[in-house]
């Protein structure tokens, strides 16, 4: 089973993980993105495309269902104004052996990243600037085509 | 003349000053590059913000494309930079 859920609100990593414990895996997986609060940052602004995300996200959730033997994955993927600390995404996945839910894991942000339509703005006390999309994070989300 | 809606997000959206817009589309078989050199080739910001391609990614009908992509029946075009999510 998968989830997956776009939203402005907050969520609760220690639920979400307690619930796909209860799916019977061998093991779960899990990161949690955090707004980083270097460089005077005052928030993050994330913008994203209403009618695409959520469908979007579930073929990438579908994509990784698909590579490895998995009982569960779970994406949360906030947007709006967030604060330096606050959470932006969470994704857990469990299975019955730990290197399915630890690749799929690695996988599934991997992919966030460059295959979702998302876009982060910083909001510093002066001044404002879209974050550019980095090519080493194109680069890992390539490495997974042809693999898994 | 078929209508095609545009949609545009992050400095895209800032730079047009516009959410989205409808525009008649020249022909079923042109391009999503076509399509931004038509928008360049109006004035001011959309001559800025679509001035070169090779900053901008496109979806058709919520689906991610290249942007040599035909438009064909598609009814929605997104405009937008590289996506930074996660």
């Amino acid at each position: 089973m998968s989830r997956v859920s776009i939203q402005a609100e907050d969520f609760d990593p220690a639920a979400e993980l307690a619930a796909l414990e209860g799916l019977g895996g061998g093991g779960v997986a899990s990161f949690t993105g955090i707004v980083r609060g270097e460089g005077r940052l005052v928030a993050l602004e994330l913008e994203h495309y209403p009618a695409m995300t959520q469908v979007q996200v579930e073929r990438i959730v579908e994509e990784a269902m698909s590579r490895w033997p998995l009982l569960g994955a779970r994406v949360i993927h906030r947007y709006g104004r967030l604060e330096p600390g606050a959470r932006i995404v969470f994704v857990g996945t469990t299975s019955r052996h730990r290197t399915a839910a630890l690749e799929s894991c690695a996988f599934l942000i991997d992919w966030l990243k460059s295959e979702a339509p998302f876009w982060k703005k910083e909001h510093f006390a002066d001044r404002t600037a879209w974050v550019e999309a980095r090519a080493e994070d194109a680069a890992k989300a390539q490495s997974w085509r042809g693999e898994g | 003349m078929r209508q095609l809606t545009l949609m545009y997000f992050a400095w895209v959206r800032e730079a047009v000053g516009l959410d989205e817009e409808r525009i008649d589309l020249p022909a079923p078989d042109v391009t999503v590059r076509d399509l931004i050199g038509l928008l360049a080739a109006r004035d001011g910001a959309y001559a800025e913000a679509f001035a070169d391609p090779a900053r901008l990614r496109a979806a058709l009908d919520q689906r991610f494309v290249t942007l040599d992509s035909v438009i064909g029946e598609a009814k929605e075009l997104a405009l937008f930079p590289p996506v930074t999510g996660g």
